[in-house]
């Protein structure tokens, strides 16, 4: 090539790079514009929903805890997040609930809600609010002047709501919600013996031969159910070993099938191909539907779909792996009088062994992921419990709390995966 | 072997010390098979046991569902083609969620992935932090931003998009990190040495070699998209997935609209991963030839 013709093709190279450095942000600049048309994302802020966006980060890191007049009868319940589960016995309140004829809320801060046949509120730097619900209204008495913003009122239905707390009172009933920080109940819930006991305190008594009720108060968690929530996580992590091992084992002697130098007929190794084609291209989510029809709900379904779609990308990367073998060590085997048996064992597998149980392990990563996912289709692993938390639109802490063991377990699998991978490959080029 | 010899062992006892270890080995390993095969086994039995359905009774009327779906829709054939075109514009909506989340997934886990590779890194006590939170976004499932946010924006492709976008900056910021490691230093080491700023040793310097192996796990990442995208339609999110559950939920009488979306579906997978896999071989084997060659 002389020099002319070759300044000439690096100037064309050059300006074609030009022109390509220009198009490419361009084109996609203009498919984002598309998009944000397409999409409508404009329109989203009309859409979004603050107050819900709201509760869920708020939610997310703090509990509500419900006081409750019954106008009718006077009688006050107390709750944690207003559930049944989470009430507190007759007779107790936390420390800034009194008790008695007149029971008195704290909110803190000035905030004294005073219940009885007539409830008042005081709000510090606003006044008395006073009410005396009863058969015509709620009678609501407030300070003179202009309402707040804060406050929302009806003739049967008073509103009001402070950095303090909300409190709502209508003709049949007076509440108050106070907002603290962090999940009660966590550990153990209000009629555990155990509630409200510091880590010494348990310890001591775990010590003094009562671990096991303890643990079985803190098991059987009614709020925070953590027994169910790990035999959830249990379902999910089944799904994906058992759809990623049973995978491996069906795909690898179809791959042999599917491979160009162990399958001299063509048609054989034609139908491998598509056969994998085809469990790879229906995918999951069409597994997943297809299956439930059959099996119903629950860990096996998910693991069968998992199973299903990986035999198809299994089968395909272990046909590759297989074609890249090395033919001289079979060959070496063969020499020495081994029969065709032999010749996999000695010759193929210890080639191809660890390449494929990496590639195994890699998925399994991958199918923990995919395991939550259909979980959350067909209905089974924490899958499940996350949609049902979801679909409360309340318990967002246990949506939280859920979140943070799907990813820790997630990455707990990613962990074992990568040391697992680590150790089978160097163990087994260390054997030979 | 060679030098055992020369150390006064004898092959004998030498062979036998070799086979005696190779034996343990393998009864090892066989132990290890049995015990893999018993745990596959008893995983199997339990799943069974907590699953709606068992296996034997789901087994023998596994095909009743297709079998419904496809007398229904070939009952019905003249009308598929109606059902296919109908379908297509949420069948476009899907490849768009997908294809907007790959492109925002790779633009940003290009620079992130540049932010937290060690030699590249601006900011070089940020590596550690941004790694973390690129495993993080790696370890959420896209289920799970996706129903978060339809309980926020409401249904619709954008909480999928988002959704899938956060996942993929995880995954491509992790795969581009490691075929930076792998770029030579030198073009960036020369860069520098003419006074080039951070986005000019980047952008000229790094981008250029790595560029291909980018395109490449990006196209792979928009295979993995396409089906998130549908499945995450399936929780309500739009595109095809959300006809599906739709159809799905009306049940017979319109398993033959479900059997179009399934086409549908299959036909663009298919698509995408043979056109995929028939770039990502240009992209890795055939980019030598455009190169001018001294």
């Amino acid at each position: 090539m002389n020099s002319a013709l070759l300044q000439t093709a690096t100037v064309a190279q050059f300006s074609r790079r030009k022109r390509i450095t220009i198009a490419v942000p361009l084109v996609i600049l203009a498919y984002f514009v598309y998009i944000f048309v397409s999409f409508d994302v404009a329109g989203l802020s009309e859409r979004i929903n603050v107050n819900n966006a709201r509760t869920l980060v708020s939610d997310s890191y703090s509990y509500k805890t419900h006081v409750a007049q019954d106008n009718r009868d006077g009688s006050i319940a107390i709750s944690v997040e207003g559930e049944r589960k989470g009430e507190y016995p007759q007779g107790t309140a936390p420390d800034w609930v009194s008790l008695g004829d007149t029971t008195v809320v704290d909110l803190g801060e000035g905030h004294i809600i005073t219940f009885g046949a007539e409830v008042s509120y005081d709000i510090p730097g606003y006044g008395v609010v006073t009410a005396r619900p009863d058969g015509t209204g709620v009678n609501a008495v407030f300070p003179d002047g202009d309402l707040p913003d804060f406050i929302n009122a009806s003739k049967n239905r008073v509103m009001i709501a402070t950095d303090a707390g909300r409190f709502t009172i209508t003709r049949a009933r007076a509440e108050v919600f106070k907002y603290s920080f962090g999940w009660e109940l966590f550990f153990f819930t209000l009629d555990s013996p155990y509630y409200g006991m510091g880590p010494a305190h348990l310890a001591e008594k775990a010590f003094s031969g009562e671990a096991g009720a303890i643990w079985q108060e803190f098991w059987t968690n009614k709020m925070w159910r953590h027994g169910d929530v790990f035999w959830a996580l249990f379902e999910t992590l089944l799904m994906a070993s058992l759809g990623t091992f049973g995978a491996a084992i069906v795909a690898l002697p179809l791959a042999f099938l599917a491979a160009r130098n162990f399958t001299p007929l063509g048609t054989l190794r034609f139908a491998a191909r598509r056969l994998f084609d085809f469990l790879r291209g229906v995918d999951g989510l069409i597994w997943t539907i297809v299956l439930s029809r059959a099996f119903g709900p629950g860990p096996l379904t998910g693991a069968l779909a998992i199973l299903l779609t990986d035999t198809g990308t299994f089968g395909k990367m272990f046909s590759e792996a297989l074609e890249n073998v090395d033919e001289k060590q079979i060959e070496g085997v063969a020499s020495t009088g081994a029969k065709p048996a032999q010749r996999y064992r000695f010759g193929v597998f210890p080639q191809v062994m660890p390449v494929l149980l990496s590639q195994v392990l890699y998925y399994l990563e991958s199918n923990t992921r995919s395991a939550t996912i259909i979980g959350a289709i067909t209905g089974g692993g924490i899958g499940l419990l996350l949609t049902q938390a979801i679909a409360t639109q309340k318990d967002w802490e246990e949506v939280t709390y859920y979140i943070i063991l799907i990813i820790l377990l997630v990455m707990a699998m990613d962990t074992l995966s990568g040391w697992l991978r680590r150790k089978l490959i160097k163990g087994d080029e260390g054997g030979h | 072997m060679a030098d055992d010899t020369v150390s006064g062992r004898s092959d004998i006892t030498l062979g036998d010390a070799y086979l005696a270890q190779v034996k343990t080995k393998r009864l090892m390993n066989f132990i290890m098979l049995v015990i893999f095969l018993a745990l596959l086994v008893s995983g199997f039995h339990t799943a069974d046991s907590r699953n709606a359905g068992g296996f034997w009774d789901g087994l023998s009327n596994i095909f009743d569902f297709p079998a419904a779906m496809f007398s229904e829709a070939i009952e019905r054939a003249p009308m598929m083609p109606g059902y296919l075109v109908k379908y297509f514009p949420s069948l476009i909506e899907t490849v768009n969620i997908a294809a907007a989340a790959t492109l925002v997934g790779a633009l940003l886990g290009l620079l992130m992935s540049l932010l937290v590779t060690r030699g590249f890194a601006p900011v070089p006590w940020l590596v550690s932090p941004l790694r973390r939170v690129l495993d993080i976004l790696r370890a959420i499932p896209e289920i799970v931003i996706a129903l978060v946010l339809i309980f926020m924006l409401g249904g619709g492709p954008v909480p999928a998009m988002i959704a899938i976008a956060l996942h993929s900056i995880g995954a491509l910021g992790k795969l581009f990190s490691e075929v930076n490691e792998n770029a030579s230093l030198k073009p960036v080491e020369g860069l520098s040495s003419v006074g080039a700023n951070w986005t000019q040793r980047m952008w000229l310097g790094v981008i250029p070699q790595v560029a291909p192996n980018y395109l490449s796990y990006a196209l792979l990442r928009f295979e993995i998209n396409i089906r998130a995208s549908a499945i995450l339609g399936f929780v309500g999110a739009g595109g095809i997935g959300y006809d599906l559950r739709n159809t799905m939920s009306w049940g017979v009488g319109k398993y033959d609209e479900a059997a179009a979306i399934f086409i549908l579906l299959f036909l663009t997978i298919v698509v995408v991963d043979q056109f995929s896999s028939l770039l990502r071989n240009r992209l890795t084997h055939g980019a030598a030839n455009t190169q001018v060659t001294v």
